[in-house]
């Protein structure tokens, strides 16, 4: 939903860590998205395409889109299982009484520049 | 060796820059005495009846300011001034779905010289997107009404974890939906052992001493720890 705001915030980021190193390109970029985060893919990519070209050294850089798998921790049994196959309610006990433990990043691995 | 390939670990959030921003606005705030509130709720969960209410009732002893950053800000702000008489200035999200700190800190900079000592802003009608920005807020409070259903706090699990206060409204209308107040706060308490949760009605005013007693309390709290 909020694919815009975070399309400017990684792009502001990247080119920050670019002009410190003082490379002249960023040929890509590797982001991590958790499986339950709130950003939606594919417009994620379409904001980036459109939003990229603006910014001379990054005008041909290239998206790379790591996948976290999302783990929910049940508190009544202790087990972890997979949020997006089970949802909130755990699968061994059917407690609702559950947290998410990883999955929802929205991180900047790392950027490739010459 | 200058045109040589190399990568370079970031290994950060997104919001890495939005977060510092927020935290040093978060220091002038304080060191000014002015207590920054957040507040954020669906559109029609009753944020600006409840804001009319609350002001009115602490105008007096507080300087008070209002920031909207709603979708039909115009017509809030414009309500707000007008039932309460506080000045209120309208944010603009450049068609965002949340504020960040920067937004914010610009928002700030139109009331800067005045002392106020609460500013309030009304934040975008969504329970997804402002969870995710920190605003540079000395406390985030949100507003879940009855007609919206207990089990919210399972569905918006990030939104009920960094609110400090959740104000439960429109309890007036308690008898005619399905909605168990104890399941929800339980809900709410499993997201965010340390919330405040308040159940109130904005439009007969039950409960919104309660709000006012709250809010009275941080403010004195964010002023006395200079
Ligand atoms: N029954 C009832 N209606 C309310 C209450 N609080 C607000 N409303 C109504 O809910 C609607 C939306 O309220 P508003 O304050 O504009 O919500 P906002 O979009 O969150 O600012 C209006 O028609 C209000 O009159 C309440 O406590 N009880
Ligand atoms: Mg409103
Ligand atoms: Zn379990």
């Amino acid at each position: 939903m909020h694919e815009l705001g975070v399309v400017f915030y990684a792009i502001d980021a990247i080119e920050k860590v670019a002009k410190e190193n003082n490379a002249k390109k960023v040929i890509s970029a590797t982001l991590e998205l958790g499986e339950v985060s709130t950003v939606v893919h594919e417009y994620f990519l379409d904001l980036w395409n459109w939003e990229v070209k603006k910014h001379n050294i990054m005008k041909d850089c290239k998206l790379e889109i790591v996948t976290l798998k999302a783990v929910t921790f049940c508190e009544d049994c202790e087990k972890t299982y997979s949020t997006v196959e089970f949802g909130r309610i755990c699968p061994y006990c059917k407690s609702k009484r559950t947290y998410l433990l990883t999955g929802k990043e929205i991180n900047i691995r790392n950027i490739k520049v010459v | 060796m200058d045109n040589e390939v190399r990568v370079i670990e970031i290994k950060k959030s997104v919001f890495a820059a939005n977060e510092k921003e927020a935290d040093e606005l978060r220091d002038a705030n304080k060191k000014k005495g002015t207590f920054l509130l957040n507040l954020m709720a669906s559109p029609g969960a009753g944020k600006t009846t409840t804001l009319t209410q609350v002001i009115n009732k602490l105008k007096n002893e507080l300087k008070i300011a209002v920031m909207e950053a709603d979708i039909d800000s115009d017509v809030d702000a414009i309500k707000i001034k007008e039932k309460t008489g506080v000045e209120s200035i309208q944010l603009h999200t450049g068609g965002m779905c949340h504020l960040d700190a920067e937004m914010t800190k610009q928002g700030l900079a139109g009331l800067e010289g005045k002392d106020i000592d609460l500013v309030i802003l009304e934040n975008v009608g969504n329970l997804v997107c402002p969870a995710e920005f920190d605003t540079g807020a000395s406390k985030n409070i949100m507003i879940l009404s009855v007609p919206e259903g207990h089990d919210k706090p399972l569905k918006y699990p990030l939104m009920f974890s960094i609110c400090d206060l959740v104000i439960i409204n429109k309890i007036d209308v308690l008898p005619y939906f399905d909605f168990d107040l104890k399941l929800c706060e339980e809900y709410v308490k499993m997201r965010n052992p340390n919330a405040t949760i308040i159940p109130i009605s904005a439009k007969t005013g039950e409960g919104v001493d309660k709000v006012c007693e709250w809010l009275r309390n941080q403010v004195k709290l964010w002023k006395g720890s200079k």
